[in-house]
């Protein structure tokens, strides 16, 4: 989906978001709720800059609109693939703008995010999987890396990471294997606003989703063993 | 003098922590073998390839975390990222100084693909809402593997960072890079440009890494023990001064190509040297030219 | 993956309060070798998970003779084998029992 149809059903009441090359941002009305926009465009690579952007982003709204939920809308190819960007450490752009997101939740702010289209690896991690709650649309894919990278990686042949994505949960990218999982809360079709609006309010306070991952009989063993390294 | 690098995960602990300090959480009786990996009919460990535990380290209570590089790459799957992850909410209710990782991986273990993409993110997460409560993370990066993908972030979300020169820190691994975009991006095997781009010294010389020892495990024990000393905030402080410190140095470096031509810009008069200093030389050039 | 067992009888009993140790890692060529105290059995038992398939009586061979070399009962010895040389797994059965029988 696009991000023009996606903001246009997440906030019927109006909104204010505008792409910026591959960064979207801006605000959207949802009841009586207005929410910081934060996101990326058209299956964004994102590099120093996008993660410094996006980091701003969260900066600036938890400077001057204390407490206002944030979402992430979320599309990206991943993080950009260059020697340049690994010069400049885009290893730490990324994990600041992951603080940036826990500062704002420390100091109260809701943090959500919707991927709409595809999301992959780290471009992901520091946005998406840093929320309290990270939705999905029903057609949108997650990924760790791309097939080929991952073939030369693990030296196992294309076609059988491929035939494995079609058959295995674990390596399947669409993201109903992640709600299984608990990463994703929901699929979220129809009402979009309206899903929003129990989003924020349901959202949970600590990271759940091992347990979730648990109860949902995707991902068995996070929740235990991660108990056992607590209390053992 | 014992090498960080030479040492597998036991033996580096061994030779940090103060002796019979350590006891093992999840020690390898506990079995905790990949179950991803035993569908896939691939060898596993008992203990997923890292080693958790609490421990003293020069007298400070410490809870610590060793990833094996030698299984699987240190990469991390499902159980090895939830030892982590269970280590450091741990610290929230314990009386520790904080918590080091000995962090040698590629990142997310693709055998395990969505499992360990999700550990990955977990462990993130965990790091950085230990670090709001105020608990010290120190990373240790000095092995053969480095420390890429989601674990090169998950590092850089961590209070400070010890390297070695041998050690590697990035995001993406030169390898994944020339996959991506070929040989002529990154030469994945032209060792020096990869450490000009991720290595130990450049890192250092960058700011990525704030303490850059020798290849000496008792170097990295006193360099870690010291920035536990130091403590930690992660508050909206922190958070300000780190953005204009990457904004100063995006607009300052974003547009050279090569580790040697940011040493240059740094002060370096001849930053093809830097490859051959020896740590407590570039340290200390590093330290007077960061003074001027 | 290739699953093997052995047990061996005849042996001594290692010494009382033995603390489960381990030694190698799972890596090419390597293996880990997880030694326990099992009180009270009479026996050696070994479990073996390999990723070289078809070598049975090699591992045989290499168990019995380092059974015959260290003859301990009440211990078992698990190990996970990424396709490590019969040297090799002799090295590290040797490592281990060291490390489990030293006085600490």
């Amino acid at each position: 989906m696009d991000w023009h149809d996606v903001t246009a059903r997440l906030f019927p009441e109006g909104h204010h978001v505008v792409a910026d090359g591959d960064l979207l941002a801006g605000t959207g009305r949802c009841g009586d709720t207005t929410f910081a926009v934060i996101g990326s465009a058209h299956h964004a690579e994102i590099g120093v800059e996008l993660a410094l952007a996006m980091a701003r982003l969260v900066l600036a709204t938890i400077r001057t609109h204390p407490g206002r939920p944030i979402v992430f809308l979320v599309d990206t190819a991943g993080q950009r693939l260059r020697r340049r960007d690994e010069l400049l450490g885009l290893n730490r752009c990324m994990a600041h703008l992951a603080k940036c997101v826990e500062v704002a939740r420390s100091r109260g702010h809701r943090v959500l995010g919707l991927v709409y289209d595809q999301a992959l690896s780290g471009g992901f991690l520091a946005t998406g999987m840093m929320a309290d709650l990270c939705a999905a649309l029903p057609e949108s894919e997650i990924r760790v890396m791309n097939l080929s990278a991952m073939a030369r990686v693990t030296r196992q042949p294309v076609e059988r990471l491929a035939e494995l994505a079609r058959s295995s949960p674990v390596f399947a990218p669409g993201a109903i294997n992640y709600v299984k999982m608990g990463a994703i809360d929901a699929l979220w079709e129809g009402d979009l606003a309206a899903h929003l609006a129990a989003a924020v309010a349901d959202a949970p306070a600590t990271d759940t989703r091992r347990d979730v991952g648990q109860a949902r009989g995707g991902r068995l063993l996070a929740a235990p063993i991660a108990l056992r390294a607590n209390v053992e | 003098m014992q090498s960080y690098y030479e040492a597998n995960a036991r033996e580096r602990l061994d030779g940090l922590l103060d002796p019979g300090t350590f006891r093992e959480i999840l020690p390898p009786v506990a079995r905790t073998l990949s179950p991803h990996l035993q569908a896939l009919d691939l060898p596993a460990a008992f203990d997923d390839g890292i080693v958790i535990g609490t421990a003293k380290l020069e007298g400070l209570a410490v809870l610590v975390a060793a990833q094996e590089g030698g299984f699987m790459g240190g990469a991390v799957g499902e159980v090895q990222g939830a030892k982590i992850t269970g280590l450091l909410e741990r610290a929230r209710n314990a009386e520790v100084a904080g918590i080091v990782l000995l962090l040698e991986t590629g990142g997310v273990r693709l055998q395990e693909a969505n499992a360990g993409l999700i550990a990955v993110s977990e462990v993130i997460r965990a790091i950085c809402a230990t670090r709001v409560a105020g608990i010290p993370v120190i990373a240790a990066i000095g092995g053969q593997y480095g420390c890429f993908g989601g674990m090169g972030i998950a590092a850089a979300c961590c209070t400070g960072i010890v390297m070695s020169e041998e050690g590697r820190l990035g995001l993406s691994g030169p390898e994944v890079i020339e996959t991506a975009h070929g040989v002529e991006e990154f030469d994945s095997r032209d060792r020096a440009l990869v450490w000009r781009t991720v290595g130990g010294k450049h890192r250092f010389l960058l700011g990525d890494c704030d303490v850059l020892v020798d290849d000496r495990i008792d170097a990295f024990r006193r360099a870690i023990a010291q920035a536990l000393r130091e403590g930690d905030r992660l508050d909206l402080d922190a958070v300000e001064r780190e953005h204009a410190l990457l904004q100063r140095r995006v607009d300052r470096f974003g547009g050279y190509d090569d580790g040697a031509d940011i040493w240059r810009d740094l002060g370096f008069p001849d930053p093809e040297n830097v490859p051959l200093l020896a740590t407590d030389a570039l340290v200390a050039i590093s330290q007077r030219l960061r003074a001027a | 993956m290739e699953h093997l067992e052995y047990r061996f009888d005849g042996g001594r009993p290692a010494t009382a309060g033995s603390a489960a140790r381990i030694v190698g890692v799972v890596a090419s060529g390597n293996l880990e070798v997880l030694i326990e105290p099992v009180p009270g059995d009479p026996a050696c038992s070994i479990a073996i998970d390999t990723a070289a398939k078809g070598f049975g009586e090699i591992w045989q061979a290499v168990m019995a003779d380092f059974f015959a070399r260290h003859r301990l009962a009440g211990i078992r010895v698990s190990i996970n084998d990424a396709g490590a040389t019969p040297a090799i797994v002799a090295l590290r059965l040797d490592q281990a029992i060291e490390e489990f029988t030293r006085k600490r």
